[in-house]
């Protein structure tokens, strides 16, 4: 079966995409979910998906392609991200707020240049929901770059990233240029969001970054091992997930969450079996 | 450096919460080597004042020195280590070890784009053990008590061998033993490591047996001086600047 997979050239490149973004996705999902900034990966989406439906409008309307739809997905969601950081200064004391006001804003782009290119179509469809089939060899380098370049960053940057994500105010008096730090990591977010669009779709992407994590925490010691158990899990929901939609027919980024949901539970299982076994250890 | 030139110099600092003066006309030097303790009432602006040095706050009048430069053209933060007053803030489930917390510690001083070592490693488990937890190395953070964190956290700021540690109301919540432990873990760094201490507590009795300078502020300094001057206060004189009468308790050890 995987050999099959493997045979077809495009099918190929898919794959291999979704490999990648399982290990980036969790990578920062890690960093994301302690520092509680699940929610601005959504907003983030959504940004992105107005970038593409703007893509997909210049395409229609004018049919010529100044960029490829994941390109101006990218541009919108770096700088949504930037923007975020600038109102979160603004509303200090209710730094959420920026959420709700850059998702909306995405929202409401998107339907505005979704509407002005027709409404909806299948492509698009596949940006919602994700797409087994429709990885091109421009975006599998595109995407290959960006994984290559997130995973350098975070490696140059982990201790500073763990440093700030654990406790921002020591990171701060200690002399970590906090504020830079967290400026390159949003950044990052926004890249990983935007790379990741093409084959989970814009309404699950942040599920790959947080599911993963969440079943990770419950079992791992330490932060290095979360983020390890992390990347394990989003791999194998990728692998899956990709697998079974192709051969089912449907869109990657459902079965993908789904088998997600299924490592969570395992995972809370596998704590609740652990624990009451260490219990009746401990009365014998 | 002069020995004696102060590493830390506050002359006139003021500082208000929106309406409210916490801080008026402080002075202040600490000198090098002297092991400080930093006394006063609850709301005397002990944390306001640590936190203006620490360049978290920023005085409405005044100037800072640190280290002979001017706070705002300070760089050097890890010359500094810090324990602040409510460590046990941080998110409980955050899945780190020990080990990661401490070595955090180490981060600014290693520096960017350069990598955590085996000597690093060593100093790492080093502070632990001075904290006397190193039996939790490998433990996530979350799963100890408040006082075990609260060592973990003391252990943070040792790691980085600082020439000051500030540390305040570092002993809350934490055993007998382990108080008597750590301040003669303080006293040694101090006194052979030549570290400069300027500690925030309300256990008088304790400090005055370990500091070599106590320091009494209540919106402004009402006492700089030695140990057995403080002791031999009278009483009149030290309800002035707590605002109530005041008992010593005196600890024998
Ligand atoms: N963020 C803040 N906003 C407004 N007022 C504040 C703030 N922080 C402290 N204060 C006020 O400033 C005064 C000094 O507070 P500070 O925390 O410096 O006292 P402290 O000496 O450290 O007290 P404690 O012994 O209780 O720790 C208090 O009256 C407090 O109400
Ligand atoms: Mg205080």
């Amino acid at each position: 079966m995987l050999a099959d997979l493997l045979e077809f050239n495009f099918l190929r490149q898919t794959f291999l995409t979704g490999l990648l973004i399982g290990i980036i996705a969790p990578l920062l999902g890690t960093f994301i979910v302690v520092r509680r900034l699940s929610l601005i990966a959504d907003a983030l989406s959504h940004v992105t998906l107005a970038g593409i439906a703007f893509g997909l409008f210049i395409e229609k309307k004018f049919s010529f392609t100044l960029l490829p739809p994941i390109y101006s997905g990218l541009v919108f969601s770096v700088v949504g991200s930037i923007f975020i950081e600038k109102l979160r200064h603004v509303y200090k004391a209710y730094q959420e707020i920026a959420i709700p006001i850059i998702l909306s804003g995405g929202v409401g782009l998107s339907v505005i240049f979704i509407a002005l290119a027709d409404g909806f179509n299948t492509e698009l469809m596949n940006f919602l929901f994700g797409s087994a089939s429709a990885v091109s060899k421009t975006d599998f380098y595109t995407i290959l770059t960006i994984s290559i370049f997130v995973v350098v960053i975070i490696f140059l940057f982990y201790k500073e990233l763990f440093t700030l994500s654990f406790d921002e105010e020591h990171a701060k008096v200690s002399g970590i240029h906090a504020k830079q730090i967290h400026l390159l990591f949003i950044i990052l977010t926004a890249l990983v969001i935007a790379a990741s669009i093409q084959i989970v779709g814009v309404l699950l992407v942040s599920a790959l970054m947080t599911l993963p994590v969440a079943a990770s925490m419950r079992i791992a010691k330490g932060f290095k091992q979360m983020m390890f158990l992390s990347i394990l899990f989003g791999e194998i929901a990728v692998i899956i997930g990709l697998i079974s939609g192709y051969y089912l027919n449907i869109p990657p980024g459902g079965t993908i969450v789904v088998v997600s949901i299924i490592i969570l539970l395992l995972s809370i299982g596998y704590k609740r079996i652990f624990v009451t076994k260490t219990k009746v250890g401990a009365t014998v | 450096m002069n020995k004696e030139s102060p590493i830390i110099s506050l002359k006139n600092i003021e500082y208000t919460y929106e309406k409210k003066t916490v801080l008026k006309n402080v002075n202040f030097d600490l000198t090098k080597g002297s092991f400080v303790g930093l006394l006063g009432p609850n709301g005397g602006g002990k944390t306001t004042l640590i936190k203006i040095i620490l360049g978290m706050l920023s005085p409405m009048k005044g100037s800072l020195t640190l280290f002979n430069k001017p706070a705002e053209s300070f760089k050097d933060w890890n010359k500094i280590g810090f324990v602040s007053q409510k460590s046990n803030s941080f998110n409980k489930g955050f899945p780190a070890t020990v080990f990661e917390v401490v070595s955090a510690g180490l981060t600014s001083k290693i520096g960017y784009f350069k990598f955590f070592n085996k000597k690093d490693k060593q100093k790492v488990l080093d502070a632990i053990k001075s904290v006397n937890m190193s039996e939790y190395t490998y433990e996530n953070i979350g799963n100890l008590s408040g006082g075990q964190q609260q060592r973990v956290f003391i252990a943070r700021a040792l790691v980085s061998e600082p020439e000051l540690l500030i540390l305040d109301e570092p002993t809350v919540g934490i055993d007998y033993e382990n108080v008597h432990r750590f301040y003669e873990l303080l006293h040694e760094l101090n006194k052979y490591k030549g570290i400069t201490l300027l500690l925030v507590t309300h256990d008088t009795g304790t400090m005055t047996k370990y500091a070599t300078d106590i320091v009494c502020l209540n919106k402004t300094l009402h006492f700089h001086g030695k140990p057995d001057e403080f002791e031999s206060l009278t009483e009149k004189e030290m309800s002035t600047f707590y605002g109530h009468p005041v008992n010593i308790v005196t600890h024998d050890h």
